[in-house]
């Protein structure tokens, strides 16, 4: 009687803590490892230099022989990690909210600041960032602040993409109309009356996706709302993961 | 039959099955094309076509021009288009097809990659008895277009399609690489352009253009970015520069002579002018005409075919116009170590046929094959970009002479440096040249480029390079690309020597021959047994 007392007692004990644990791991700021950046290290640092971050898994976009190129962030900021060294295996185990340790070197391509010739560990923890509605900072300087975070663009209006061949239409199949079902989906949204280019990149999310029948169902003058990844190619192009009908 | 016989017989039986089975295995393939005596128009066949374009909506539309115009010819035949952007995409795709026996009918292709195709059996075309055939061939008397005959061809663009001594493509287009230059910014720092680049040249101007001021603004462009020199294929660099040095690359029979002296200077030179900040890539910064057109770039090296994203008037572009500036564009060939005796790189792409059980179907997608070939199509597609038609009819025709002495004029079409560019192979179609094809020259290729971005990276990373560097990028190199494993294979897969036979089949071979000795021998002693006992 007294061990199944005890044995209570310590549930009682025990069961609140590893709730309060799990709990404050989106609620609690992030307590770097030793030697590990921040994520105002990570920024300040120069590129060219190694850095070593750990960070959350947010959305896997490719992995092809042994290269993973992923979208990770943690409660500070986003780190895009371009073709990591990764086997297949362990490639499955990069669930969103997975936390990893990586070491790499800080690049720029593009204008896209990100992590190459990087290789990861796995470690315990768990965070799924909330998409940060960006709306009021498009065509702002802050925005790049956001660079590669998962974000959210409320109330703007799809207007026409004019293809190489002169015609207009919702979206392209590629930048210009070359492409066909299944290559990246481009199209134009406004707001303010300043219009700005989103891509649906079919490798993030491809033909059998939601978002990519979304886009293509879309007409012009439909008013939206948007979620997806802050990247940049040559100024901001948003890797859009989920459209529906403004709220 | 005595006992004795039956045993031989079965043991007969049973090695024949044994080598039978040896033969299957390792040649489960297609059996070789036979040319049909006459195409069959009487039912439908369906052919596929995996197509390369540049992102470029011309492209897709007169490839799907192309096919229309060969259906209305051909009634009987449909060709599905699967389109493409990336060469190595398309690779990929064969080889998992390969496996699987639905590889496309016909597909555009490069032929290092073909090189790797022909490991499995009979899988590419050879195309050598089609090229010759009088009803189907070139110029051939059953043809419903008017295509090339094989004397139209331009016969150096064809031999790049010769795979171990057999045709295995043909070419569909063809182009080179260019260095667009900045000529405004070049003077302005005190330079004039000269008839032919230099490496020493090109390094010492950009050397020059990496100056900063103390506030980190570059003097030749007053911004804070400036890349002056930008290599877009940096295997292409590799592989002329040791070209151009007379340096070794690789044998015929896929030796490797990569790692050699003058790759060591091509490297150093590479690593010195990275630490000045005069040099970098486009797999470290980004496409060389995004910073060209941004006023960001001296010398930009990219292929002719991408003339129409050079310059400030550019058609193409993925930078936004307010960051365009105005300068004057040349274009003129990549820097040269010996301007007496220039060399560059011949590249584009070729098609080629995929064998298949119905030979209706292949000889379908040769009379395709050569529909591509046709004025029409050539001219077309070569106008889309700094591309020059393959065949000696098109490009004597009198509207791509025509297309050639417009340039300037208004719209795309004629945009002066697309056919700047174009003239630029034109007129050095002798000074072109290829690396030999092999199974494994695309691993090669691959592995040189590797050197030129391992070594800028370093030296971006403050990395100390040396000869201790050097060994281990090359030994990292060889690893990565597994090219240990090629040396001297021979010209070409599927066009290998095979060697001495293996010791199971000399035993299996010895085997049956002394079977049949045994029974021989067995037959004429019961037949002497027979003629004594009858004189008996």
């Amino acid at each position: 009687m007294k061990k199944i007392l005890a044995l209570v007692l310590v549930m009682l004990f025990v069961l609140p803590l590893a709730a309060a644990c799990k709990k404050d791991d989106a609620s609690k700021p992030d307590v770097k490892g030793e030697g590990v950046m921040t994520h105002a290290e990570y920024i300040a640092a120069a590129l060219d230099t190694q850095v070593i971050i750990e960070t959350y898994v947010q959305a896997k976009q490719s992995w092809w022989e042994d290269k993973a190129t992923v979208y990770t962030q943690d409660k500070d900021g986003a780190y895009f990690l371009y073709n990591m060294a990764c086997s297949e295996a362990d490639y499955a185990k990069l669930t969103p909210g997975t936390k990893i340790k990586v070491t790499g070197y800080k690049s720029e391509w593009a204008g896209e600041v990100e992590i190459i010739d990087a290789t990861f560990e796995i470690e315990d923890g768990n965070f799924v960032a909330p998409a940060l509605d960006v709306t009021a900072l498009l065509g702002t300087d802050t925005l790049i602040d956001h660079q590669n975070e998962f974000v959210s663009f409320k109330g703007m209006t799809v207007v026409a993409s004019k293809g190489a061949d002169g015609n207009e239409a919702p979206f392209l199949y590629s930048w210009d109309g070359s492409g066909e079902d299944g290559s990246d989906l481009y199209f134009n949204v406004s707001l303010g009356g300043n219009t700005y280019t989103f891509t649906v990149e079919s490798y993030l999310c491809d033909a059998s996706t939601a978002v990519y029948a979304a886009v293509k169902n879309l007409q012009i003058g439909d008013k939206i709302d948007m979620e997806g990844f802050l990247y940049w190619y040559e100024g901001v192009n948003p890797h859009i993961t989920s459209v529906k009908a403004a709220g | 039959m005595s006992r004795r016989i039956k045993r031989l017989s079965l043991c007969l039986a049973a090695l024949l099955l044994l080598s039978v089975l040896s033969g299957c295995h390792g040649s489960r393939g297609l059996p070789a094309f036979e040319i049909p005596a006459s195409f069959d128009d009487g039912r439908p066949i369906e052919i596929t076509f995996w197509a390369k374009n540049d992102t470029n909506k011309t492209q897709t539309t007169i490839y799907n021009r192309a096919i229309e115009g060969f259906e209305k010819r051909y009634p009987n035949v449909h060709v599905s288009i699967r389109l493409y952007t990336d060469y190595g995409k398309i690779y990929n795709d064969v080889i998992t097809n390969i496996s699987t026996g639905t590889t496309p009918n016909v597909c555009i292709t490069y032929p290092d990659h073909i090189a790797t195709y022909l490991t499995g059996s009979n899988v590419v075309t050879p195309l050598d008895a089609l090229f010759a055939d009088p009803a189907y061939g070139f110029g051939g008397s059953e043809l419903r277009f008017d295509g090339p005959d094989a004397d139209e061809m331009i016969g150096k663009f064809l031999d790049e399609c010769l795979i171990g001594g057999e045709h295995y493509a043909v070419p569909f287009m063809r182009s080179t690489e260019a260095c667009y230059v900045n000529v405004t910014m070049l003077e302005s720092l005190g330079y004039e352009l000269p008839e032919t680049l230099t490496w020493d040249f090109v390094w010492e101007v950009s050397d020059k253009a990496a100056e900063k001021d103390a506030d980190g603004v570059y003097l030749a462009n007053g911004q804070k970015t400036m890349i002056p020199f930008i290599y877009k294929s940096t295997d292409n660099m590799m592989i002329q520069s040791l070209a151009q040095r007379g340096a070794g690359y690789s044998t015929a029979d896929g030796e490797v002579l990569l790692f050699g002296e003058e790759t060591e200077k091509i490297l150093n030179d590479v690593a010195a002018h990275t630490a000045t900040g005069a040099f970098s890539t486009f797999k470290i910064s980004s496409y060389p005409g995004n910073f060209l057109n941004a006023g960001q770039c001296l010398f930009a090296i990219d292929s002719t075919a991408g003339a129409t994203w050079m310059g400030s008037h550019a058609p193409h572009a993925d930078i936004s116009p307010d960051k365009f500036v105005e300068f004057e564009t040349a274009v003129l060939p990549i820097p040269q170590a010996d301007p007496a005796h220039p060399k560059m790189i011949s590249q584009g792409p070729s098609v080629c046929i995929f064998n298949k059980a119905d030979p209706q179907a292949v000889l379908a997608s040769w009379l395709f094959v050569q529909y591509l070939l046709t004025d029409e199509v050539q001219i077309a597609y070569a106008q889309t970009e700094g591309y020059i038609p393959v065949t000696r009819k098109a490009q004597e025709s009198a509207e791509y002479r025509d297309y050639l002495s417009r340039a300037g004029e208004e719209g795309e079409l004629y945009y002066d440096v697309k056919i700047a560019a174009t003239k630029l192979l034109l007129d050095n179609i002798e000074n072109t040249f290829v690396t030999p094809v092999f199974n494994g020259s695309a691993s090669l290729r691959d592995a040189a480029g590797q050197l030129i971005e391992n070594t800028a990276k370093s030296v971006r990373r403050k990395e100390t390079v040396d000869d201790a560097y050097y060994a281990k990028l090359y030994d990292d190199v060889r690893s990565l690309y597994r090219l240990d494993q090629l040396g001297g294979r021979g010209a070409a897969a599927g066009r290998e020597t095979f060697g001495p036979l293996p010791a199971t089949s000399v035993c299996l071979l010895s085997g049956i021959a002394a079977v049949w000795i045994a029974m021989g021998a067995f037959l004429l002693a019961d037949r002497l047994r027979k003629k004594k006992s009858a004189r008996k």
